[in-house]
């Protein structure tokens, strides 16, 4: 009894002191670790984008941590209460960055060197009302557009649509040659919103001209473009794969890229990369939402979407911030925008991308104007939130259960809830 | 008995009793309790975007209750919640004796492998299970497909069955009911089986069919049975949200109609998306839950148990 008595003794000595032992050994290295929420790409910042960045900062080890998206807000809000988040905080754009700013998780960031590269549109979704303080450094935004199947496009001989006639005449030979049209379901509800509602409707609301409508009460959901959205989004219903109230996110991507099933992806730019890895055979390329009469002004849905910030916590804030820092030079945009191809950097810099598709969405950028997700800047700051009501309204239209009318005006009931402006429309 | 010695004994502290309860009181408070009653005082407090907490009462259950806001998520989440419960009550439990019954019986051969077979989801996680049969249901490539057609039934072959309104919610609570049938049907055997034969074999002499034994002998021996799968049942119920969360998300379409009171307490909670976690709603919420629960518990302990009569075997 006695001798194991001891044994228990030096396996507790050897279990308390054993973090000790290790930590001397790591001695001298300081290790950064990045909450994300974009697990696809963790292979990426782990093989290219921290290896570049070591090459600069040998002495700093950084880890890349992703759960899956969806988790992203709830994890990270706990993590922070709790004080155990990572020391790089990855930035959702607008109220969300705002608000873990507030309460004082996210450092201000107006003295780090090299933030002078990104201009007020790029800073816009992540600076304080006022102004006053930037706290995450932008990485990137997304276009909005259609991607579509090369290969099948040439076999029905079809031609890019450039107008919504157009565009409809297209899915409807898709449909008759036995190719699903539209490899999108409504079952995860956002698709519905953003790859559908927000991707056409800036072509219906102008850009920014509506969108800024809506934030200073000129014009509301359930008229003009906003409402003429709903209208032509109800109109994709029966260009959807079968079941499509049961079709997730990842069976729509499967349906276009693996199976090749489908003709038209109505999408985002961030999924490029994830559709090379997905099927580097598949032969696909982008059109951007299509126009309602031949010779119209474009509009696209150029989204801020990711930056980065550092933890106010974080017992590293000096390494952090030279992450940071090294993050605004050409270096990195240069390596983040072919790594990702359909990240576009919101630096000033100059940029040549090796990835055709992504080469073809940037382009768009002259051609057309640009916008930014309507429900994103101040509108989604209430209850009922303005985005979450997008989602479930949109998939409500495209499942049939509400009319375009029923689902705009339920929109602008909740915005009108709470937003000021919005209500004595 | 000498007076002496039992004033001697009143006199002692009985030590071995906090000894013994030390353990469970300690990691109960620690772990449950302590948290709990946290909850129910986060919930009457409300907290600014900066994160100060005020109190205010009561105030978060009246707005979760009268705010055309909230109350129709409540109010949905309550009643999608005693839908997810009947259905399981009244089709896993009576499967589950029905089974139990079946295995408790010597004529059947091969029953310890039916037994593992039937309970082996139970220890499967659930995130498996909703992953499974979101596959197995899903209208594109859904194996539930072919197996419709193959019987006939090809108009319900495509069918999103969780995707609609109508029925997403019966085709997860069957799920559920898939998964977890295996606990009543263990519970209900290991009553079954300590029945003692000889009150059986004295029911047969006596002329009575299978048929009776069961309704008249073994059933009323098991109702105590009956009503703690009954209890558990509705206990984990009403803190269900794994399945649904897997399956439908946080969202818990299509249009809340799978939204139970655990998934509309997370994304309460937690927030989702662009709507930052509301943490004193979310007590709130949990508040709720935790009221139910209870009034649903003290139900089975005064109204059913202290009422069946326990038999000694």
């Amino acid at each position: 009894m006695r001798k194991f008595a001891a044994l228990l003794v030096i396996l507790a000595l050897v279990v308390a002191f054993a973090p000790t032992v290790s930590q001397t050994q790591a001695q001298g290295k300081v290790k950064l670790v990045i909450e994300s929420w974009r697990n696809d790409d963790t292979v990426l910042w782990e093989d290219v984008i921290i290896p570049a960045f070591n090459a600069h900062y040998p002495d700093i080890e950084v880890t890349f941590v992703a759960p899956p998206p969806a988790e992203y807000n709830a994890a990270l809000n706990a993590k922070l209460e709790g004080g155990t988040a990572g020391d790089l905080i990855t930035c959702r754009p607008f109220d969300l960055s705002l608000d873990l700013f507030n309460k004082g998780y996210l450092l201000s960031l107006n003295d780090l060197p090299g933030i002078e590269h990104f201009g007020d549109v790029a800073r816009s979704a992540w600076i304080t009302d006022d102004g006053s303080d930037v706290f995450c450094v932008p990485m990137a935004s997304v276009i909005h557009g259609f991607m579509y199947n090369v290969d099948i496009f040439e076999e029905l001989a079809l031609e890019v649509p450039e107008t919504e006639a157009e565009f409809f005449e297209a899915l409807q030979t898709i449909k008759d040659a036995g190719y699903i049209p539209l490899a999108m379901g409504t079952h995860d509800l956002w698709e519905a919103a953003t790859m559908g509602y927000q991707n056409i409707g800036p072509t219906y609301w102008k850009g920014e001209e509506g969108r800024l409508g809506l934030i200073n009460g000129t014009v509301g959901y359930n008229e003009d473009g906003f409402l003429e959205a709903f209208k032509v989004l109800a109109r994709w219903a029966p260009f959807l794969p079968d079941g499509y109230q049961a079709t997730t996110y990842s069976d729509a991507q499967n349906l276009f890229t693996v199976l090749e099933e489908a003709a038209i992806y109505p999408t985002g730019s961030w999924e490029i990369g994830v559709f090379g890895l997905m099927n580097p055979d598949l032969n696909m390329s982008a059109f951007k939402p299509p126009v309602v009469n031949e010779g119209d002004t474009c509009y696209i849905s150029d989204h801020v979407d990711i930056a980065m910030g550092v933890n106010a916590a974080s017992p590293h804030k000096e390494e952090a911030l030279k992450f940071l820092e090294w993050m605004t030079t050409q270096e990195f945009a240069q390596i983040y925008s072919d790594a990702l191809p359909g990240f576009f950097s919101l630096s000033d810099h100059e940029l040549t991308l090796e990835n055709p598709v992504a080469q073809e969405f940037i382009s768009w950028r002259g051609q057309c104007e640009t916008t930014i997700r309507s429900s994103y800047q101040i509108l989604s700051r209430g209850e009922p939130n303005n985005e979450n009501d997008l989602w479930l309204y949109s998939a409500e239209v495209l499942n049939g259960t509400l009319s375009p009318e029923e689902a705009a005006n339920k929109v602008q009931e909740g915005l009108a809830n709470w937003y000021e402006p919005q209500m004595n429309r | 008995m000498n007076p002496a010695r039992h004033v001697h004994n009143k006199q002692r502290f009985p030590f071995h009793i906090l000894v013994f309860l030390a353990p469970a009181v300690i990691i109960y408070t620690l772990f449950m309790t302590y948290p709990l009653v946290d909850s129910l005082r986060l919930s009457l407090y409300t907290s600014d975007q900066y994160g100060n907490e005020t109190f205010i009462g009561l105030d978060n259950y009246r707005k979760l209750m009268t705010d055309p806001l909230w109350e129709p998520r409540l109010k949905g989440a309550i009643l999608n919640n005693i839908e997810f419960f009947a259905i399981h009550m009244f089709v896993q439990n009576p499967i589950g004796l029905l089974l139990a019954a079946l295995l408790s019986s010597p004529f059947i051969r091969g029953r310890a492998i039916y037994r593992t077979l039937i309970f082996t989801p139970t220890v499967l996680s659930v995130v498996l299970i909703g992953f499974i049969w979101s596959i197995i249901l899903s209208p594109l490539w859904g194996i539930s497909g072919d197996f419709l057609t193959s019987i006939g039934l090809e108009q319900y072959a495509k069918k999103p069955w969780l995707g609609l309104e109508s029925t997403a919610l019966p085709t997860l609570s069957l799920v559920s009911v898939w998964q977890w049938v295996g606990i009543p049907m263990m519970l209900f055997l290991a009553a079954l089986i300590a029945i003692p034969d000889e009150l059986i074999e004295a029911a047969r002499v006596d002329g009575a069919t299978a048929w009776g034994v069961f309704w008249r002998i073994k059933f009323p021996l098991i109702l105590p049975t009956v009503g703690i799968v009954g209890v558990l049942t509705f206990v984990g119920n009403f803190n269900a949200f794994d399945l649904i969360y897997t399956t439908q998300k946080v969202n818990a379409g299509p249009n809340f109609s799978t939204d139970i009171l655990g998934t509309f307490f997370y994304r309460t909670f937690f927030g989702q998306q662009l709507q930052p976690g509301n943490p004193t709603m979310g007590a709130t919420i949990a508040g709720v839950m935790f009221l139910i629960i209870l009034a649903g518990v003290l139900l089975y302990m005064f109204g059913w148990q202290r009422r069946v009569a326990q038999v000694e075997l």
